[in-house]
């Protein structure tokens, strides 16, 4: 039963070799996906391409479902999944300066190393960004370190959150999926008639 | 005549849903081997504390952000994220090879603007996301994506307030994309 390298199942000498492979996938399907294009990545914002909006999606709707029926069929113990813990207003913070970087960078961290794998100067500079910008963090850390642990919550799930089962939050995601995938495909059709001059 | 050569010129991409098809199995393995999701911004943390530890080890040592991520027996590199990132990295070449995309060095931006004007914002862009993702717990992918698909609230709140804050802002930027 899942997860195999925190039961024991897998050696943990085995940790760095699996984070490598999966990083490899991880950076092929990114690329493959078009996730080296800053270009296509803001095309979500301005409606001309949504191919992050479908990738990113399906990804958590097939991750979620998949994790439901594991749990289901006794593969794995969700109880030994790491929830990401709440911290609620140092993440809503984090969220709106990442949202800014995004529109800014054109990238994300993930997508600009398979963009500086093709060669492209622009993920380069956005890399050596994210490093001053968690050095200027950790520099300045003190005068908001109080701000950074408050509002913890703990690893509180979306289910505990609005009080309904994790398997009702999933039917509602796919749901919200589905009904996007339409209206925005509606939207690109609508947007791209205008655009002749962009090219990926 | 020239929209056909626009689409010949086109990058040939996988089907957006089927990416997200792999990228969810990528994930769910993920959660099935390791017990946790997906990360990327965690790497560069590594290296930020990897290096002020390098240059000056008592000054990392004193501040309180990093000093939790030295230990004495190995490198702040010797690490799960870092060793992923290396690999996204390496898939992101495989990729690129395998499609024909990786070409010269050079800079993607609208024609509208300058290179300078590109690399400036690139630069900023990543500094905000260095500083977002510290406070967020997580980036896109270690927040947004794995957070989601783990259930976790924080993680639908960063995801739902970074692409959301992206609607509000993406009208001053148009300049830099469209």
């Amino acid at each position: 039963m899942g997860p195999l390298i925190p039961q024991g199942i897998i050696p943990m000498g085995w940790d760095f070799v699996i984070a490598l492979l999966i990083g490899i996938a991880f950076g092929f399907v990114l690329e493959a996906s078009g996730f080296s294009s800053s270009r296509n990545i803001t095309g979500v914002f301005y409606g001309y391409n949504f191919v992050v909006l479908r990738v990113f999606f399906t990804a958590v709707v097939v991750a979620m479902i998949g994790l439901q029926y594991f749990d289901y069929f006794g593969w794995i113990d969700l109880n030994q999944i790491y929830v990401l813990p709440t911290f609620l207003s140092p993440m809503i913070v984090g969220a709106i300066i990442m949202g800014v970087g995004f529109v800014l960078g054109g990238f994300c961290p993930g997508t600009s190393y398979t963009a500086i794998a093709i060669g492209k100067i622009d993920a380069m500079v956005f890399t050596g960004g994210l490093f001053l910008g968690i050095f200027l963090f950790s520099e300045f850390f003190p005068f908001f370190e109080q701000f950074y642990y408050s509002g913890n919550m703990g690893s509180i799930t979306i289910g505990e959150f609005f009080g309904i089962s994790n398997n009702l939050v999933t039917l509602i995601f796919v749901v919200i999926a589905v009904v996007a995938f339409y209206i925005t495909w509606r939207i690109e059709l609508r947007v791209r008639k205008n655009m002749i001059q962009y090219k990926f | 005549m020239n929209q056909e050569i626009d689409i010949q010129d086109r990058p040939k991409y996988i089907n957006p849903y089927f990416g997200g098809v792999l990228l969810g199995l990528v994930l769910l393995i993920t959660f099935y081997i390791t017990g946790r999701g997906l990360g990327a911004s965690g790497a560069v943390k590594s290296a930020v504390v990897t290096t002020v530890d390098k240059v000056a080890p008592d000054h990392a040592e004193q501040n309180t952000y990093m000093k939790a991520f030295i230990t004495d027996d190995h490198s702040p590199m010797f690490n799960w994220l870092v060793f992923e990132s290396f690999g996204i990295f390496i898939g992101g070449l495989l990729s690129g090879a395998l499609f024909g995309r990786i070409k010269k060095l050079r800079i993607e931006k609208s024609p509208n603007i300058t290179n300078k004007t590109r690399l400036f914002a690139a630069g900023i862009g990543g500094i905000l996301f260095g500083i977002g993702s510290q406070f967020g717990r997580g980036c896109s992918s270690g927040a947004a994506l794995s957070g989601t698909a783990s259930s976790s609230f924080g993680g639908l709140l960063v995801m739902l307030l970074m692409f959301g804050t992206g609607y509000v802002v993406a009208y001053f930027f148009r300049k830099l994309w469209i």
